[in-house]
């Protein structure tokens, strides 16, 4: 019968010679292979001392951005949560009180903003929904934790510091229309 | 008995009927859009032009084109009249120039807007708009003010459809709001911001087309999308008590009419049922709406709960639940 790999092999009952029955030379060899693979280049690093290099657009941990005047970009539309994949964000609205226009950039902003880190699978798709670049991804990632509820994160941790010298460059995240469009300060929804 | 084509379909109605009545009686596709007409108020349409649409006969005695296109609100059909919706390339040209002008002055903040989700505007747009803006200029702005206790006004997006002016004609007794100065500058308002008190003034949250009329009790609550629209009755005195409640989890977000296909309510519901019973005990549930699947607010959206059907897999049969 024509066999329909080359790989087939013709089973033999062959008995073993003393050599062979002793195992010691196939030890032998598998002992050679094992301390050969000591002198070879290492394929792990030691992190957290040693880093890998990251991509400029990794996606690890999320950021919410602030504007230019240090005001929060989002405005809790709910575009990211209803994006998302994973169902990994919720969030409350409230209503920008007069006074606070310096807090908030818009009429209206998340007074509550979660995104539970252990349902997130890193995808990106809130970035790509979000209509007022308000969040993204960083090459941050996420720490490791003792307990379960530690994950969720809040505005706390995600809202990028006022400071800023602190702030969080995504510029190399945005195409090259977003960056242009964003210099075109033409439409009011872009000042 | 009329007989009438429209985009190659042959539809009988009575006399007097409006192209867009009879295109609604085919339904699908070829009904034209509709922004300002509303079905129950009298004396609407005509405004906005999204509904214009060519008649390539004007009947069958006069076979001759009509000149300009038409809006089909208002435009009674004659016998043997041919009309083009979509197989029109004129028609949607027009419709896209119509888009255009409404977002002329709009200021298209979807996400802060809380009619975002069910909104006509956003459908047309996205149906038929462009992605450019022609002009440079400033967009009107006004401040956005409190009509009554429960209802906000944000002139910014109102596209001057009248139809809430025709509600509070219609519907109430005393009308203490309308339309203020004239063309660009045009504005929907209470005189000296005199307050909407009537019974049934909620009900011009629910014929605005867009998010210029929304309601106080539900303002930047949620996102219709996170929402269950369920239909929901009660007892009451002075309307049919049959509504719409949008429900998180077992908490009532908001109280609307319930809407038809054409996004016209079915009945007009009193202001109590609308912002003073918002506990789930007020009403009895009947269960959940129909959503057009394509609506965001379809997703995770269930109309009816089936049971699991138990496959046993080495004897091979299947339990199946109905
Ligand atoms: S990265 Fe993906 S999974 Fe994570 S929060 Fe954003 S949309 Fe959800
Ligand atoms: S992060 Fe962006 S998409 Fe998400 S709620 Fe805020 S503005 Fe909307
Ligand atoms: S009225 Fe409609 S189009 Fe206008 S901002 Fe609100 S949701 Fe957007
Ligand atoms: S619906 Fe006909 S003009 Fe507005």
């Amino acid at each position: 019968m024509k066999s329909l790999t080359n790989r087939s092999r013709v089973v033999s009952n062959k008995q073993m010679n003393f050599w062979e029955r002793i195992y010691f030379p196939a030890i032998l060899n598998g002992m050679r292979i094992t301390f050969g693979h000591l002198f070879r280049k290492k394929t792990t690093v030691q992190y957290p001392e040693v880093k890998r290099e990251y991509s400029d657009i990794y996606r690890g941990k999320h950021v919410l951005k602030r504007d230019e005047e240090g005001r929060e970009r989002c405005t809790a539309c709910g575009l990211c949560a209803v994006a998302c994949p994973a169902e990994a964000i919720t969030m409350v609205a409230a209503e920008r009180k007069p006074g606070e226009e310096h807090l908030y950039r818009e009429e209206k902003y998340a007074i509550v903003y979660e995104i539970n880190m252990l349902r997130c699978i890193f995808c990106g798709d809130c970035e790509e929904a979000c209509p007022k670049e308000a969040i993204f991804l960083t090459p941050e990632l996420v720490k490791s934790e003792y307990s379960r509820d530690k994950f969720t994160y809040g505005k706390d941790e995600l809202v990028e510091p006022l400071d800023p010298a602190k702030r969080i460059d995504v510029s190399k995240r945005q195409t090259a229309e977003v960056l242009e469009f964003k210099k075109n300060k033409k439409y009011k929804h872009n000042k | 008995m009329l007989k009438v084509t429209i985009d190659n379909i042959p539809v009988e109605v009575e006399d007097g009927t409006t192209i867009l009545n009879a295109a609604r009686k085919i339904g699908g596709n070829v009904v034209p859009p509709a922004m300002c007409y509303y079905s129950k108020l009298k004396g609407s349409g005509g405004k906005c032009r999204t509904c214009l649409v060519r008649v390539a006969q004007s009947s069958a005695k006069d076979p001759r084109p009509m000149p300009k296109l038409v809006a089909s609100c208002s435009t009674p059909v004659q016998d043997g009249m041919v009309v083009q919706n979509l197989t029109s390339p004129e028609v949607i040209e027009a419709r896209k120039g119509i888009v255009e002008f409404l977002l002329l002055n709009h200021p298209l903040d979807c996400p802060v807007c809380d009619q975002a989700g069910e909104c006509d505007l956003q459908d047309l747009s996205f149906g038929y708009g462009m992605e450019e803006t022609a002009t440079e200029e400033e967009r009107r702005e006004y401040p956005v003010i409190d009509i009554g206790e429960n209802i906000k006004l944000h002139m910014n997006r109102c596209i001057l459809c009248y139809r809430c002016v025709y509600v509070a004609d219609q519907l109430t007794d005393q009308r203490l709001h309308g339309v203020l100065y004239r063309g660009d500058v045009s504005e929907i308002s209470t005189f000296i911001q005199n307050s909407v008190t009537n019974e049934f003034s909620g009900n011009v949250i629910d014929v605005c087309p867009v998010g210029a009329l929304t309601d106080k009790t539900f303002r930047f609550k949620s996102r219709v999308w996170f929402l269950k629209p369920m239909n929901a009755h009660r007892e009451c005195g002075k309307c049919s008590g049959k509504v719409a409640a949008w429900m998180f989890g077992s908490e009532i977000y908001r109280i609307t009419g319930r809407k038809d296909q054409y996004g016209e309510l079915e009945t007009f519901i009193c202001n109590e049922c609308r912002f003073e019973k918002k506990e789930s005990t007020d009403w009895v549930m009947e269960g959940p709406r129909h959503i057009k699947r394509q609506s965001v607010i379809s997703s995770n959206h269930y109309e009816e709960m089936k049971e699991q059907s138990i496959i046993h897999p080495i004897e091979g049969t299947m339990e199946k639940k109905e």
